[in-house]
């Protein structure tokens, strides 16, 4: 008996939409052994990781909260990533949203303007855009990688986020702690729900889901970056630009990157600190394409990618295990997601024999 | 021939079957081949060819049947046992690494370490003898359809291969290279090295070939021996009925001038390109001009200059109706009515992971294909059905992706996606290479059917058949020059084979070398 591998005459859409399902199914139950050789049980460790979070409304509206960012990023990454573009900068971005931002909060500090909040989200997004625009300058003028080149800011981006804290923008008053002061009440978004930390960042990130949806499924610049990202020759061909396409994925997802950041320093966290992102723009990679590099999906995936960041934290408080479980349980969906996702175009075939 | 000696058979194939999931590729296929035979297989696209061959070099399995090499049962596992068995393949799509150099794929074949210098001086003596000039230093990215070919072929043959086979080997060459490639071919065979010959052109095979192996659907209608046969009895054999005619009414005269060019030169930024010089044609609405030459010699150039993935400095260096049209990008010139069916077609003519639906959207997207920048898939699918339709494309519907459709296919939609947008200028590259002859003819009909209505039509190739039998004018590109226009009917295929070498009346291609050997 061989098992053989067998190219499907078309991709299975089945599959298409299975796959991330498998790979969940697959998570959880690698997730079970985990827990099992940790020697915990795995039922009360699917509890507390699972479903603890979510039993009660605050834990549903942090859920929601932790959402946000991801769907942020997720969303702008994936009118790259169908673009082939692939920038793996969104933390980066993320961070340099935030801080732009941040500077406008602190340098109007106790501003009441009502378009100080306005001016806060859309500084945020240009901050995502400058930073995504380095290596989309690099890739269309010296066709430099734009994966090598996004990565590296993110880190340059992180120094820079720390030296601002424990430098320039330290709050005077702040214990030497590396932090800037809290911003106030007009430079923080609303909390929908009195009790929860959920804030209107959640309602920008829907508005730019179905933004997305329009765009990618239904809009010709969408149709052209598509065929940008899957063939260059044919776009000329058509006449379709292909640096358009490069600048348009890296400044979206950039864009989006870093409204997420304003969503953070601007939402449960108040101020900017060292530690401004559990490494969403990261996540968000993974919940881009557990979602299909699809918005409806994106939505969902985000939400279950919430839920291990949640699930981190009570097995941390109530398993005593640390945090980075949930960096595993990450990795283990990504690495089910791109194992099951070869079932797409490819089917397994019992073989009995090879020759007569 | 071959002495019918108790000799055993170099190659014996005995009830070869290959599946698909959509389709049963081989279906039980005998194949003998004898040493220092010339054998061709015949059959139109799809009809198994290319699997039976990829099965006897290794690159798939069967999943019946036996292989015996002189002899004795193998299995080839993989092109590499296939290689150290002593058999050669020149694929029809190429398998060269576009980011090396000539050399640098050759030693890539080859088993063993290499120094590069002295291969590229082998490549430089095996080129010179079998007449495939090629540059070992260069780019392959760089080479054009006919010199990647040369390189293919020359590959196989540092091998000193028992058994070659050549996959439509002849459509890029002169028919004076053709010749020496025949040459090649026979004394290949003279030394007792067995050559696979695929090919559709009958009139070739009849010329080389000592036995004839028909294939259609998947399997063997017949064997003959082609000097017996005429090209129509073949053809029958081929396609199971007879091929039909192209009627090629008298051109109207007095049309109007749809494409002008008016001394285009253009120096390419491509080191290994051909700068174009002095460039003067007109077509007039409701002719075929044909531009003949052997690949290289800057047809890639004129193609990206016309269709304007080449952006020109001299905007009256191309007209289009009568506007200057030089420094307008491809959609531009699109809009004033020029359509365009390029040589690549997957990957340039055609996305291969998109649908049909949204391959159509590519250039024909005027049709009222959008509103507001958003797309109308319902008017797109509409016109992928119409074409799939009119053009007989074989498919899974306009909803199967461009790569699932043979070439010959594939072919017909881009050429039918472009037919269909009822273009005032329509320029082809090699429209019918590498399709079968049913394909062929069709697209052939298609193009004159499309003329008689008063479409202005150039078509670059460099299949003479196929430009004798469509065009009303010919020209010839050598070296970035073109010659004078002639009309068809006045000229011969003798003629112009010598002008593809760079030799025409008072030409200043006549004064250097030309890419011809």
């Amino acid at each position: 008996m061989w098992l053989r591998f067998e190219p499907r005459a078309e991709p299975s859409r089945l599959m298409r939409y299975l796959s991330p399902i498998i790979a969940v199914a697959l998570m959880l139950a690698s997730g079970m052994v985990l827990f099992m050789l940790l020697g915990k049980s795995p039922m009360e460790g699917f509890k507390v990781f699972f479903l603890n979070p979510l039993k009660d409304s605050y834990g549903v509206a942090e859920l929601f909260l932790k959402a946000t960012p991801l769907m942020l990023c997720a969303v702008g990454l994936a009118v790259g990533f169908r673009a082939n573009v692939w920038n793996i900068g969104a933390e980066g971005q993320l961070l340099v949203g935030a801080l732009a931002g941040g500077w406008l909060a602190l340098h109007f500090e106790g501003s009441n303007s009502p378009l100080l909040l306005p001016g806060m989200i859309v500084a945020g997004a240009l901050g995502g855009m400058l930073w995504a625009s380095i290596p989309a300058l690099l890739r269309t003028r010296f066709n430099a990688n734009e994966i090598l080149t996004s990565l590296m800011l993110v880190y340059i981006a992180e120094l820079m986020v720390s030296w601002l804290v424990h430098g320039p923008w330290k709050d005077p008053d702040g214990f030497n702690f590396p932090q800037t002061k809290l911003f106030t009440a007009k430079a923080l978004l609303p909390v929908l729900m009195p009790g929860t930390r959920v804030n209107a960042a959640l309602f920008i990130a829907i508005a730019a889901l179905i933004a997305g949806w329009v765009f990618m499924n239904r809009s010709f610049m969408g149709y052209q970056m598509k065929v940008a990202g899957q063939a260059e020759h044919a776009s000329r061909y058509a006449g379709f630009s292909a640096k358009r396409s490069v600048w348009l994925g890296m400044l979206v997802g950039g864009g989006m990157a870093g409204i997420a950041g304003i969503s953070e320093v601007a939402g449960p966290i108040g101020q900017i600190t060292e530690h401004i992102s559990p490494g969403y723009g990261f996540a968000a990679m993974i919940v881009a394409f557990v979602g299909r590099l699809s918005p409806v999906g994106i939505f969902f995936a985000s939400l279950l990618m919430a839920l291990l960041y949640m699930g981190g934290e009570q097995a941390q408080q109530y398993l005593n295990l640390p945090y980075s479980i949930s960096k595993v349980f990450q990795g283990m969906l990504l690495f089910f997601l791109l194992g099951s996702d070869v079932f797409i175009n490819f089917r397994v075939r019992l073989l009995r024999r090879i020759n007569k | 021939m071959q002495t019918q000696a108790p000799a055993t058979p170099r190659l014996l194939i005995k009830g070869a079957r290959k599946a698909y999931p959509a389709v049963v590729a081989n279906d039980g296929i005998d194949l003998t081949v004898m040493p220092g035979e010339i054998h061709a297989v015949l059959g139109e696209n799809g009809a198994g060819k290319s699997t039976l061959m990829k099965i006897i070099y290794g690159v798939i399995r069967p999943d019946e049947g036996e292989l015996h090499w002189e002899g004795l049962r193998v299995s080839v596992a993989n092109p590499a046992q296939a290689r150290a068995l002593g058999i050669g393949m020149v694929f029809q799509h190429f398998s060269l690494f576009e980011t090396l150099t000539v050399v640098q794929n050759v030693a890539l074949a080859l088993p063993g370490k290499f120094d590069l210098a002295s291969l590229a001086t082998r490549i430089e003596e095996v080129s010179e003898r079998y007449g495939l000039p090629v540059d070992p230093r260069r780019l392959v990215h760089a080479l054009s359809v006919g010199e990647r070919q040369r390189v293919e072929i020359i590959r196989c043959l540092l091998q000193n291969p028992k058994l070659l086979i050549l996959d439509e080997p002849t459509s890029v060459l002169t028919p004076q290279a053709v010749r020496k490639l025949f040459e090649t071919l026979r004394q290949l065979a003279a030394e007792g090295c067995s050559i696979l010959y695929i090919s559709h052109k009958l009139d070739e095979i009849q010329e080389l070939c000592h036995t004839a192996t028909v294939l259609r659907g998947g399997k063997v209608t017949g064997t003959c021996t082609p000097s017996l046969e005429t090209p129509q009895t073949m053809a029958r054999m081929m396609i199971g009925e007879d091929l039909p005619v192209c009627h090629h009414g008298e051109p109207e005269d007095g049309g109007e001038v749809r494409l002008r060019i008016e001394g285009l030169s253009h120096a390419t930024e491509d080191p290994f390109g051909t700068h174009l010089k002095n460039i003067n044609l007109t077509v007039r609405s409701g002719e075929i001009l044909g531009i003949a030459g052997v690949s290289g010699n800057g047809q890639q150039e004129l193609l990206k200059a016309i269709s304007g993935e080449e952006p020109l400095t001299d905007r009256r260096a191309i007209q289009i109706c009568g506007v200057p049209v030089g420094r307008l990008s491809p959609a531009g010139r699109r809009s004033l009515g020029m359509c365009f069916v390029p040589e690549e077609r997957l990957g340039r003519g055609a996305v291969p992971r998109l649908t049909l639906t949204e391959n159509i959207l590519l250039t024909a997207y005027r049709k009222g294909m959008l509103f507001a920048g958003l797309i109308r898939f319902g008017v797109a699918k509409r016109f992928a059905e119409d074409c799939i339709a009119r053009f007989d494309v074989k498919c899974g519907g306009a909803g199967s992706e461009a790569k699932s459709l043979s070439g010959g296919n594939l072919q017909k939609f881009i050429v039918g996606r472009e037919i269909m947008q009822n273009p005032k200028v329509l320029v082809l590259a090699q429209p019918t290479w590498g399709v079968d002859v049913g394909a062929a003819s069709f697209i052939r009909r298609s193009l004159l059917e499309l003329r008689n209505s008063g479409t202005a039509i150039l078509v670059i190739s460099e299949e003479l058949d196929e430009l004798f039998e469509i065009c009303d004018r010919l020209t010839v590109i050598a070296k970035g020059s073109l010659s004078p226009t002639i009309v068809t009917s006045e000229t011969g295929v003798e003629e112009i084979g010598i002008w593809m070498s760079g030799l025409w009346p008072s030409s200043e291609a006549s004064e250097g070398d030309s890419h011809v050997a």
